[in-house]
């Protein structure tokens, strides 16, 4: 099962490494990762996408809640949660494509954030299943280069992850 | 007034309560040894990093105390790695300073520069790299606090040489807060309280305990629930010392090399209940069929241990004592008797006893067990032991009789060869009026031997046996059952006059080759203040019984 785990840890240099050499040591899988800093700049905030079974997924949890630097990790598997990735996808243009892409990016919400007479560069925002299918939409129009920011995520409602 | 950054860790240390460091010098920490001169603390030269680290250790293990080690940058930190590698497996409250080269030097590939913050990150409970003098005071507070609370463990602090020579205030935090750190001592009532129903049900129950027993000095607590509610109670190798060998409920050590009767009463128990123990796979052997019909109870201070290898009923995330305590309150009011409800399990156990006991046939050449069991029988226990790693290891948890917590010292989970002989000379330097034996392999005396010039230069009497049987004993067992007698690279051809050894480095060298040398030279060993290493010439293939092939389950031992 994939799972999406929120932690809130000390910003400071070296954490992000105990965090990649906890997965990589214990055999633990990243499929995604942000990290920047939240509102208080001693503090950043970590979105990993993951995949285990309940048991790994409670290790991955508890091991990471025991990392001295980590102040607080939440799995957002069992709550209700609103994620979401950006994707910069670079396509190159040819006269005859060239409003069929505009047609694809305006349908996704995307913006034309760069553009040449031979590329776009589209930035889209949303969840998974809309990256992926603006992808398979621009694949076959010619897709020069994509840059993705990784999953971040944050659950509904008035409550937060507070320390 | 202004210190150096020097003075300032030493103070901190002397503040802390540290009587001794472990350390070998270098560039990086000149300025360290430099302020050391006329300090009240003790600094033991050793003769190799890995062994300060080490020494820290078996301090650490003997005392309870956190363990101080001090090296140089460099080669100087890599050499600890292996240490440190220790301490974190089975969890030693242990401190490492590091040496490092100066900060605006720091990824440069400086003279003697390693990433050593990097190198041990998956080795170590924390670390820190300090780069300003007005941050060390407070990191060392810090690294103490975090390698002696909770699941103990080590932790690196690497010293840039700058911040070493630079100077500030110096004041000692009296009081420490991380606000990312808070380890669990008080187990959860009603966690507790559904462990006592769970234990009332009972009939065939046992407590596996570790080595977290022994770090949360629950002894006493566990022996006392034990006792009085007539539980057997089997330890891990970690655990030995933490509930007396000799009792009636004792079942020695389980897994690869257990007891039959413990094995057997692990895989037939109907309630388990694990106290600061991690269920390792030399425990548990084939997992599916470990206390396959049991309801497990598992109390532990570190929740990653809980359910990482066996699935938990009951998990309590406490310390053990804590825990402990609180069970042996609640559990006064059943009205229960114990040793009826108990009864036929416990007999059923004797007979596991009798039908297979530990045993050995000594005949013309000496048996490594006999070494052991005259060891055993001559300090009467009232002794601390420590080990090397293979078959003499497997050999003193099968036939030395512990009956007191901290009086055995050995690398359980990483498995270290070499760690038995630094860690006697710290639990040595630690009580220095008892007697501290390493009960040690041909192999495995020479990773550490260089360690005989420390032993010389301070006049520690450590003791060192060693069973020699000109071989790498464990792995020739191994190749002897499953690799058809294929004794790849396992016989010692040469090995160095054990004898002329001690004698070349100031120690004393008794050696015995008939059965009944065996008991004379313990004996003279023991009268003589000075180091002495006693050599054993051994029946060269004896096997370690029983046996649980790697992966097999409990219930399949070898027996001879």
């Amino acid at each position: 099962m994939r799972h999406t785990l929120s932690a809130l840890l000390v910003n400071q240099p070296g954490v992000l490494a105990k965090v990649t050499t906890l997965f990589s040591g214990r055999g633990f899988n990243i499929e995604s990762l942000s990290v920047a800093e939240t509102l208080d700049p001693s503090i950043s905030r970590m979105t990993i996408v993951t995949r285990g079974n309940s048991q790994v997924i409670e290790q991955v949890t508890k091991q990471l809640n025991k990392l001295v630097d980590v102040i607080k990790v939440v799995d957002l598997f069992d709550t209700d949660y609103v994620d979401r990735e950006m994707i910069l996808i670079k396509v190159t243009t040819e006269a005859s494509s060239r409003a069929e892409i505009l047609r694809i990016a305006d349908i996704f919400r995307g913006k034309i954030v760069d553009v040449t007479p031979k590329s776009y560069t589209i930035e889209v925002t949303g969840d998974e299943g809309k990256i992926r299918a603006i992808i398979t939409l621009l694949k076959p129009l010619g897709i020069k280069e994509v840059v993705r920011t990784g999953r971040v995520a944050i659950s509904r409602g008035g409550k937060g992850i507070c320390l | 007034m202004k210190k150096t950054g020097g003075q300032i860790l030493l103070e901190s240390l002397r503040l802390e309560g540290v009587d001794t460091i472990f350390g070998f010098p270098g560039g990086a920490v000149i300025d360290i040894y430099d302020a050391l001169v006329g300090i009240p603390i003790r600094h033991i030269l050793v003769r190799h990093e890995q062994a300060a680290v080490h020494a820290a250790d078996g301090y650490a293990r003997s005392s309870g105390k956190v363990g101080v080690c001090l090296v140089t940058s460099g080669p100087g930190a890599t050499n600890t790695v292996t240490g440190i590698a220790t301490a974190y497996m089975d969890s030693i409250p242990v401190v490492v300073f590091t040496g490092q080269v100066p900060t605006e030097l720091i990824g440069n590939d400086a003279f003697q520069e390693a990433d050593i913050i990097g190198i041990t990150r998956p080795c170590t409970k924390h670390s820190y790299l300090v780069k300003d003098v007005k941050e060390l005071a407070k990191t060392v507070k810090e690294a103490f606090y975090i390698a002696g609370t909770g699941r103990p463990g080590p932790v690196l602090v690497d010293l840039p040489k700058d911040v070493l020579a630079d100077s500030t205030d110096f004041k000692y935090p009296e009081n420490i807060e991380i606000k990312t750190y808070h380890p669990t001592y008080r187990g959860h009532r009603g966690q507790i309280k559904k462990a006592i129903k769970e234990i009332l049900k009972a009939k065939q129950p046992i407590i596996y305990a570790g080595g977290g027993v022994i770090s949360s000095d629950a002894s006493h607590e566990l022996t006392a629930f034990a006792r009085a509610l007539s539980i057997p109670v089997t330890t891990t190798l970690m655990g030995l010392g933490c509930f007396p060998g000799v009792d009636e409920l004792s079942l020695g050590m389980l897994g690869m090399h257990g007891t039959y009767r413990a094995n057997m009463a692990v895989t037939n128990c109907d309630t388990l209940i694990a106290v600061g123990a991690r269920f390792d796979d030399r425990v548990t052997g084939k997992i599916d069929e470990f206390a396959p019909h049991a309801k497990t109870i598992h109390i532990d201070i570190d929740p990653t241990s809980i359910s990482k290898n066996i699935r938990v009923d009951i998990p309590i995330v406490g310390d053990a004592r804590d825990v402990l305590k609180k069970l042996n309150n609640l559990i006064k009011d059943e009205k229960v008797d114990w040793r009826g409800l108990h009864g036929e399990w416990l007999d059923q156990i004797a007979e596991w006893k009798s039908t297979y006991p530990l045993a050995y046939k000594q005949e013309d050449i000496i048996k490594p067990q006999y070494v052991v069991e005259k060891i055993y029988e001559i300090t009467k226990g009232d002794v601390i032991i420590s080990t090397e790693v293979g078959q003499n290891q497997m050999w003193t948890a099968q036939y030395y009789q512990f009956t007191q917590p901290r009086t055995f010292l050995t690398s359980g989970g990483l498995g270290t060869m070499g760690y038995g002989f630094p860690a006697a000379i710290g639990a040595q330097i630690a009580f220095p009026n008892k007697t501290v034996i390493d009960i040690a392999g041909d192999g495995s005396i020479q990773m550490n031997i260089q360690e005989l010039a420390t032993v010389a230069q301070y006049n520690l009497p450590v003791k060192i046996a060693i069973l020699n049987n000109n071989f790498l004993g464990m792995v020739r067992q191994w190749q002897e059952l499953f690799y058809k007698k294929v004794y790849s690279s396992t016989m010692l051809q040469m090995s160095p006059d054990f004898i002329k050894l001690a004698e070349a480095y100031g120690a004393v060298g008794l050696r015995a080759t008939k059965p009944e040398e065996v008991i004379p030279t313990i004996e003279k060993a023991l009268s003589i203040p000075r180091a002495v290493i006693m050599e054993f010439v051994v029946e060269q293939e004896e096997d370690v019984y029983p046996m649980v092939p790697a992966g097999a389950p409990l219930s399949e031992m070898l027996l001879v």
